[in-house]
């Protein structure tokens, strides 16, 4: 896109506004990415590969995977519900819910962790009950879990409801009078329409979900091997001075934020959607 | 109204989505502030009005203001470069304006304090010029800086995208220069994106905890955080007065929240 020479500023003026914006970019955004991988291969990758091989981090590891793979599945399945809900219905109450949805993005992830304390912690409402029948929550994978769902709730339906409002309900009610069930309707017409804003909502609520540290750092208890996720065992060597390995598994975090943002970028490009804030 | 249940499943939708809804927020929230309310109104004023507790509250709101407006000043400017002018590189450091969203707290915090600590790539440089960045508050608002700037860039790229060159062109006609049409066309136009990215950086940072504990250095009355004084709280089994703390914040979350929904509400009302 060309401007006119009166809508733009003389070439010192650019070249100014340009070199501090790179600058402010390079300082906040491009060093801190190189921190991460230069510090990991600071003592070789005889090192790098070794902290990566160790059981804790494996289990870390497996850990991570196995919470998100559960929490993700859920808030999909909700972010579709509430985003069917909210755009093809008209009831009271509609513009309360759109706006509930987005209440875990204003509560510290501390907090995310605290609410489920306060409910099965040993002194929490449920926790007398909860030790009666021998049932851990919290300091275990369940509450690692919960504090993940809370904290990547509104990811999916977030990015659904503004792309299904736009599309409308025409397509969905033309297939009613053709006789389609819902279940044909969504699968048939509905998907094949919202597959990449989906695609985009499970991604960034997996990022969120793999990297959460706060909430999961509240309920896990940092037990080595068992409730250590990723970012977790992260915190773990880093307290325990052992720098190198720390950042290698960091690397890995790193990794998949690059990886999601690619892949947010194609996304982006293959449906020309630029992007909604996403925290 | 009359075809409303054209569309089926929603029993269905409804059932599902207000049942986990009430699960995993609603409920969990509510027992929060119930857990809050075991606690009178003295004990409240007590743990709100305890030297550690105000020394942490103005930390917190004191850096996430001040890393707000740094990355409202810097977010503007970025986005401006980003929009309206082209050169190499330019959508490679627009897809990476996202890394503060997508890169884990914990990376941010251990990568942030290798850069700025008293051994680290720059605070090595800083300390022998007397200024210690990490360990001190300055280092909270470095971290809640990177957190906090993205949201500005990304709430108001869209505006900036959408903004024709008409009122530009017409206010060079009749005789503007560059500047004046900056300040009286072009930046008014720009304010309320400009305040809901405020906004949004700001109600982040308050409550943001991975990034910031571990350049903070944690020190209570001095770089002790909110989030952190619950986190101790807690270990210490005080959950109610967790609880207090907590709710403290979220009260003050959720009315920032309510206020860009209302700023926003006016203005589409505005420009309809």
């Amino acid at each position: 896109m060309s401007r006119s020479t009166v809508t733009t500023e003389s070439a010192p003026v650019r070249l100014l506004l340009i070199g501090t914006a790179v600058a402010f970019l390079s300082l906040f955004l491009l060093l801190p990415l190189a921190a991460v991988f230069v510090e990991a291969f600071r003592k070789g990758w005889e090192v790098f590969l070794a902290s990566l091989h160790e059981e804790a981090a494996l289990d870390a590891i497996k850990l991570t995977l196995l919470a998100a793979g559960i929490s993700v599945p859920l808030n999909t399945l909700f972010g579709v519900s509430a985003a069917w809900l909210v755009t093809k219905f008209k009831f009271r109450g509609r513009s309360l819910l759109v706006s509930l949805i987005d209440l875990p993005f204003a509560v510290s992830p501390v907090i995310a962790g605290l609410v489920w304390v306060l409910l099965f912690g040993a002194k929490g409402w449920f926790g007398h009950w909860l030790a009666e029948h021998d049932i851990k929550i919290i300091f275990a994978l369940p509450g690692i879990v919960i504090a993940t769902v809370f904290v990547t709730f509104p990811f999916v339906a977030r990015e659904l409801i503004p792309l299904m409002e736009t599309q409308g309900s025409d397509q969905e009610e033309a297939a009613v009078t053709l006789g389609a069930n819902g279940w044909h309707i969504f699968w048939r017409v509905t998907l094949p329409n919202i597959k990449w804003g989906l695609l985009y909502g499970v991604l960034l609520c997996n990022a969120r979900a793999m990297g959460e540290f706060g909430a999961v750092s509240v309920v896990s208890g940092h037990i080595s091997g068992e409730t250590n996720t990723l970012p977790l065992h992260v915190e773990v060597l880093y307290n325990e001075y052992q720098f190198s390995a720390a950042f290698a598994c960091a690397t890995l975090l790193a990794f998949l934020a690059l990886i999601t943002l690619s892949l947010k970028t194609a996304v982006e490009h293959f449906t020309g959607h630029s992007s909604q804030n996403n925290h | 109204m009359s075809k409303r249940r054209v569309i089926p499943g929603f029993g269905l939708s409804m059932g599902f989505s207000i049942t986990y809804l009430s699960l995993i927020i609603l409920i969990p929230l509510v027992a929060l502030f119930l857990k809050a309310a075991t606690l009178g109104p003295a004990e409240w004023w007590f743990i709100l009005t305890s030297p550690r507790m105000i020394a942490a509250a103005k930390l917190t709101f004191g850096a996430s203001a001040a890393a707000a407006l740094v990355s409202t000043v810097f977010g503007l400017l970025v986005t401006w470069v980003l929009v309206r002018y082209r050169f190499p590189g330019r959508r490679l450091l627009d897809a990476m304006v996202d890394l503060p969203f997508a890169l884990p707290t914990a990376v941010a915090g251990i990568t942030l304090t290798a850069i700025y600590a008293p051994n680290g790539w720059l605070g090595e440089t800083l300390a022998k010029w007397g200024i210690e960045a990490a360990y001190s508050p300055l280092g909270v608002f470095i971290a809640l800086t990177f957190i906090g700037f993205p949201f500005v860039v990304r709430t108001l790229q869209p505006v900036m995208e959408d903004f024709g060159s008409e009122c530009e062109e017409a206010a060079a006609t009749l005789g503007a220069g560059r500047w004046v049409i900056f300040r009286r066309v072009i930046f008014p136009m720009f304010i309320p994106a400009l305040i809901t990215g405020f906004t949004l950086a700001f109600a982040r940072a308050i409550g943001e905890y991975g990034s910031v504990i571990f350049i903070s250095g944690n020190l209570p009355m001095q770089t002790e955080i909110l989030p952190l004084l619950i986190v101790s709280q807690l270990e210490q089994f005080k959950y109610e007065a967790a609880a207090v703390i907590a709710a403290g914040m979220l009260i003050v979350s959720f009315v920032l929240l309510f206020l860009i929904n209302l700023l926003q509400r006016r203005l589409s009302w505005q420009n309809r």
